[in-house]
């Protein structure tokens, strides 16, 4: 059973990882790296990227209020159709429930990088395995787990996102982080079994073989690091994807259902939805947050693919 | 006018470029109206939230479903327009006997159903056969409503063990419908008004086999007289429902029996999101939408009128008393103490909120003016729980998403500020989020798995019993199995109260009672529900039971 | 070809049956359920029971599932818990919605997209090239219900030139022949109601159509370099034949096959869009069942129908982009 849109997007993302596996180690990073300085988009993009780790890593220092605290300044004027505006102290105002949201907003940077990292990192692992093991075995194994992302592949991501996030007997940001990374293993599966299947009639692999290495030394120590370059750039793309299907969720209320943690996803989704036209700031600044950070991270992830392309090399 | 221009060249060009090959395939079918969309004058079109389910009353429960039912329909007795009080509609009068189980009825004369069949006391009867009669557990389960009240049926299908309330049905004359009860119940005559409880036409009836409820899979099938040939006696008629555009269409009954509709049609447009609701309106495509969020009030009342509803609800706390630590009075008193209720109802309350000291409505009978406040002190709370060896509490207080309800416009933001009062006087809050159909309901009403949950309810009518009696009457996992039994049989004695100041002084009492000695639920609030209307659209009187009437409406 | 398309078939029928499982499996398996939405907020615990008893819920999801394949294979799809209507009544009001929004945002999407692209390959490296390739990513950047509610915001309620929802006026009085309002106008000669119905479809389908957009964008961009550094052009410049006609001629048809490939490719994303711009615009469509039943109702017939439709829709799209591949270009053979 080989499903029409596996065969389309495997052809697309073997021919990727081969590339990416070809020469392998350090000279192809450090030729990437230089290509990629000289592409004035991505470097943009990892300005972008840059910027927004650091805003994560250091909030508790940036942000000037506790995220989770009700101030009565903000309470006092607070109405079911009133939030109150930027005041001493409170440079943007006021959330739907009396806390800081420029606070909200920078803390929700954490949140953000918190649940795309950890969409990415589950989905790539997870599709790193199936792809590897489908990879080094081959046979029926291989046979089997392909079927398995062909019938995966069959739905829409963001509807399997939206049904898997449905099936959770209690909602929470889990639920949406597992929805969302189970979207992309499949794709990541195929990636790597493409690379890897590449690595195996390679020269080095080979030598080693013919060597007497073992299988699995064979598959650890040469396969799978060589194979791990088309994964990490289709990583940086992933992450802009996962943080928009979070967006996504919440906006058809399946999202994390705590509306007390920050995330940029969630404020869009409910209270910048909600109180659109009392105050629209609400929702333009978090949205303005996800597209510039979507936009860096995949900026960034087209010029790394362009740069370890080797159209592109000369 | 850029709108116009656009689409004209917008026809032009679709015309121009996919007509010419495909046309002449198929006759156009419809009549000679060839305007776009554009006012007719005499149509009056309302933004819905939701599909109905179908249009016979007695098979539906919920809002949507009756508001074209409550055009296309009849009640015995009605609800005074702007009131929850009771005044004749199709019955002139009505009055029991000494024991309250024996009902009579003048009808009024000269009504006719849409199908020009006479309305008269047998029309009556067979309505009331019909129900109690239905068979089939597809049916039967799907007349919420009928169950509510009249509590069983001639054969209850299943495990359904109901004992029922209605008797038999008896027609001395044309105009005179006398309905017998096996008991009494504290619901009549309100429950009468329910609009479930709508007389059809019975030649309508038995025509398009509307007792058909069939099972079809996993769901069941309604027939022609729910789904296309709703029967009446009321201001419209039904004249379709198109649901590829989610259109309702009611056409005026010239034939009316009161206030004849001052609109030609009305036509219930359904749109699903708020927002979009919203915007139809500002755009001048919708003349009315219902319940807009608290947080559009103002923004709309510049341009629109924003009416308020006269509040006829409550959102209480609930409290488990599963939990041993919450069988103690002296901890769920302190939890009322430490809710600031009056911050709640002005930062998140829609316009005209008022906080609730007790779990009904001003207006209902038997609410007493006396009974135990609980004003937010943070000092008390702290030393009653002192007291009761309960500093270190954690509770899970439950609540519901995808939710929205009039007396809960925004369930989210209110458990955030409750659970921040809470957490004030050192309880640890465990909040636990959980979708409307999707388990709330099932963890909070029939597992009783929370400490502390916020729900809500609307009257249906104006009766103490609708409200605390619906609440606390009996042992429910709502609010756990903490000895209240003396409780129940206080409401059991006042809903069976027959005289009317007996009955006063009784649900007064219960009323005291529960807000001092048993306190299953803290109050919160009382919200009115707002409906919004563009400017020229006059003569809409607001309900309190939603129970609205379009015929009234006029557009100048 | 007849054997290719004979074994794709038969693959479509393996993969909708494990699928049917999955999705019937889960469904069953949620929390809640229709019969909560059916009863609405006054029911009681055993009045519950009584139904879920009636309805056959209460039965294991095995016995439950062969009930429903027996049904399914005699062509009875069930009915709608909310209204009763039969599935496939629901479906043939919602499918032709949600086709007509996706083929309106794929036009769009090509219309724009294939001039953007070629115009970035022939001045590679300069603003055109960079302004369409960041704007383009850019657009896909958004979130698309986010986008939706600004175009919104700006064209239905401060300039007012289009409609903030549904697909054709309020009260216009149009015949239904296909369900397809824009081709129903068309085939009844009510050319009011097929202009009306394209003039609520813009908005959408330009929300939506940013989906593809960027993707065809990029690939009619690589395309077109790559046939550009090809010998027959090469060869067909060096004859003398005009740039317009080596354009025209060689250039931007062999460029174009990938972009037929993309469209397929893109099937996935245009049907998971349409559920968030149906959400936003209140378009009946596909999508909206989805959200509906999910959220409100767990309508589990229809919801079950939607998710099977929008897979077949996606792997026979997908088939059919292959066969013409194969017959646009005869180097392409299919496997």
């Amino acid at each position: 059973m080989t499903n029409v849109l596996a065969e389309k997007k495997k052809a697309r993302l073997e021919q990727l990882a081969q590339a990416a596996a070809e020469p392998g180690g350090v000279g192809l990073w450090r030729e990437a790296l230089r290509r990629l300085r000289r592409n004035p988009a991505g470097m943009v993009g990892a300005v972008i990227v840059l910027a927004f780790l650091l805003l994560a890593v250091f909030a508790p220092l940036i942000a000037p209020h506790d995220p989770a605290q009700r101030f009565k300044e903000l309470t006092d004027n607070l109405r079911a159709d009133h939030i109150p505006g930027a005041m001493s102290g409170f440079p943007l105002g006021g959330d739907p429930n009396g806390r800081d949201f420029l606070s909200r907003l920078i803390y929700g940077s954490r949140q953000t990088l918190f649940v795309g990292v950890l969409a990415t990192l589950i989905g790539l692992t997870a599709g790193v395995t199936i792809g590897a093991l489908a990879g080094a075995l081959g046979g029926w194994v291989d046979m089997l787990l392909m079927r398995l992302t062909d019938v995966m592949l069959a739905l829409p991501s963001l509807l399997l996102a939206i049904s898997l996030v449905a099936l959770a007997s209690k909602s929470s940001q889990w639920t949406v982080i597992a929805a969302v990374a189970t979207v992309n293993v499949p794709i990541f599966a195929r990636l790597l079994r493409g690379a890897m299947l590449a690595q195996r009639e390679s020269d080095h692999v080979l030598a080693a073989r013919s060597l007497g290495v073992k299988q699995r030394a064979i598959v650890l120590r040469h396969m799978l690091p060589n194979s791990l370059t088309a994964v990490i750039v289709q990583a940086t793309l992933t992450f802009s994807v996962a943080i928009l299907d979070a967006a996504a969720l919440s906006f058809l209320g399946l999202g994390d259902p705590d509306i007390n943690r920050a995330e940029w996803g969630l404020m869009l989704g409910t209270d910048g939805q909600r109180y659109f036209e009392v105050r629209p700031e609400l929702a333009y600044y978090p949205a303005i947050a996800i597209v510039v950070v979507a936009l860096g991270f995949t900026l960034l992830g087209e010029a790394m693919r362009e740069s370890i392309d080797p159209k592109n090399r000369r | 006018m850029q709108a116009r221009r656009l689409k004209t060249a917008i026809a032009a060009t679709a015309v121009a470029a996919l007509a010419v090959g495909i046309a002449g395939c198929a006759e156009s079918d419809r009549g000679s109206s060839g305007d776009s969309g554009g006012k007719t004058g005499g149509t009056f079109v309302f933004a819905g939230s939701g599909d109905p389910k179908n249009f016979d009353p007695i098979f539906n429960d919920d809002g949507e479903s009756f508001r074209p039912a409550r055009q296309i329909f009849d009640t015995l007795i009605q609800n005074k327009p702007g009131t929850a009080d009771l005044v004749g509609a199709l019955a002139e009068s009505w009055e029991h006997d000494a024991t309250g189980k024996v009902w009579t009825f003048k009808l009024r004369q000269g009504v006719k159903f849409h199908d020009g069949t006479p309305f008269n006391a047998a029309a009556v009867c067979f309505n009331f056969d019909r129900w109690f009669t239905m068979k089939g557990a597809a049916a039967q389960s799907q007349m919420l409503y009928y169950g509510d009240v009249f509590e069983g049926f001639a054969k209850n299908e299943g495990d359904a063990t109901g004992e029922p309330v209605y008797k038999s049905c008896a027609a001395p004359d044309d105009n005179t419908a006398v309905i017998s009860m096996n008991r009494y119940k504290g619901a009549f005559p309100g429950a009468f008004a329910l609009t479930s409880f709508s007389i059809s036409s019975p030649d309508a009836l038995k025509k398009y086999d509307a007792d058909s409820v069939t099972q079809s899979g996993d769901s069941f099938t309604y027939n022609d007289y729910g789904n296309l040939h709703p029967t009446g006696t009321g201001p419209f008629t039904f004249g379709g429902w198109d649901k590829s555009k989610g259109e309702i269409t009611l056409n005026r009954n010239p034939d009316y029996w009161g206030e004849k509709a001052k609109v030609d049609k009305m036509i219930i447009k359904i749109i699903g999101e708020e927002t979009t609701r919203k915007q139809e309106l500002r755009a001048g495509t919708v003349q009315g939408i219902d319940f807009p969020a608290p947080a559009d009030a103002a923004a709309l009342a510049n341009d629109f009128n924003v009416i308020a509803r006269p509040a006829f609800n409550i959102l209480y706390l609930g409290i488990n008393q599963k939990n041993p630590k919450l069988r103690d009075l002296r901890v769920r008193q302190a939890i009322a103490y430490a809710l600031n209720r009056q911050q709640l109802v002005q930062t998140k309350g829609p316009a005209g909120t008022k906080v609730a000291d007790e779990l009904m409505p001003g207006t209902v009978l038997g609410y007493a003016p006396d009974v135990q406040k609980y004003e937010y002190s943070v000092d008390k709370a702290k030393q009653l729980l002192k007291e009761a060896g309960a500093e270190n509490l954690t509770l899970n207080f439950y609540y519901p998403t995808e939710v929205t309800r009039p007396y809960m416009p925004n369930p989210q933001e209110i458990f955030t500020a409750l659970a921040n009062d809470l957490q004030a006087v050192g309880i640890k809050v465990n909040g636990v989020p959980r979708p409307w159909n999707g388990g709330y309901k099932d963890d909070v009403q029939k597992l009783g798995k929370h400490d502390l949950h916020l729900l809500g309810w609307t009257g249906d009518y104006n009766d103490p019993g609708n409200f605390v009696g619906t609440f606390f009457g009996r042992e429910k996992a709502e609010f756990g199995d903490g000895a209240m039994t003396d409780m129940f049989a206080a409401i059991a004695g006042a809903d069976g109260t027959v005289d009317e100041a007996g009955k006063k002084t009784a649900w007064e009492q219960v009323n005291r009672d529960v807000a001092s000695k048993w306190l299953p639920a803290i109050p919160i609030w009382h919200a009115p529900p707002s409906i919004v209307v563009t400017k020229n659209v006059k003569g809409l009187i607001a309900s309190p039971l939603t129970d609205e009437r379009f015929n009234t409406v006029s557009l100048s | 070809m007849l054997r290719v398309i004979v074994r794709r078939l038969l693959q479509l029928a393996v993969t909708l049956f494990a699928l049917s499982i999955l999705v019937f499996v889960w469904l069953r398996s949620l929390p809640g359920g229709p019969v909560d939405a059916m009863l609405g907020d006054r029911a009681t615990p055993e009045r519950r029971a009584l139904l879920v008893k009636a309805l056959g819920y209460d039965q294991p999801i095995l016995v439950q599932y062969w009930r429903f394949l027996q049904r399914t294979l005699v062509g009875d799809f069930g009915a709608s818990t909310r209204s009763g209507d039969s599935v496939l009544s629901v479906l043939g009001r919602a499918f032709p919605a949600t086709i007509e929004l996706t083929v309106a945002a794929m036009i769009i999407a090509v219309g724009l997209g294939v001039p953007l692209g070629y115009l970035a390959a022939r001045y590679r490296g300069r603003m055109p090239d960079n302004l369409s390739v960041v704007g383009t990513l850019v657009g896909i950047s958004i979130p698309i219900f986010f986008l939706g509610y600004l175009l919104k915001d700006v064209f239905t309620q401060h300039l007012h030139w289009f409609p903030p929802s549904g697909r054709i006026s309020i009260g216009m009085d149009n015949t239904h022949v296909t369900g397809f309002f824009v081709l129903d106008g068309i085939l009844t000669r009510e050319w009011d109601a097929s202009a009306d119905a394209i003039w609520h479809l813009i908005l959408p389908a330009a929300t939506l159509a940013t989906i593809p957009l960027a993707v065809i964008v990029r690939i009619t961009r690589a395309s077109v370099l790559d046939v550009l550094n090809e010998d027959y052009v090469r060869t067909a410049e060096a004859k003398g034949l005009r740039a317009k006609v080596v354009r025209q001629r060689h250039v931007l048809r062999n460029a174009l096959l990938p972009v037929v490939t993309t469209i397929g490719l893109q099937t996935g994303a245009l049907l998971a869009g349409a559920v968030l711009t149906e959400k936003v615009f209140n378009w009946g469509g596909l999508g909206t069942e989805i959200t509906n039943s999910i959220s409100g109702s767990r309508d589990y017939p229809v919801l079950q129908a939607v998710l099977m439709l929008a897979a077949i829709v996606f792997i026979v799209v997908n088939l059919l982009v292959d066969l013409s591949y194969a017959v646009i270009d005869p180097r392409v053979r299919v496997r």
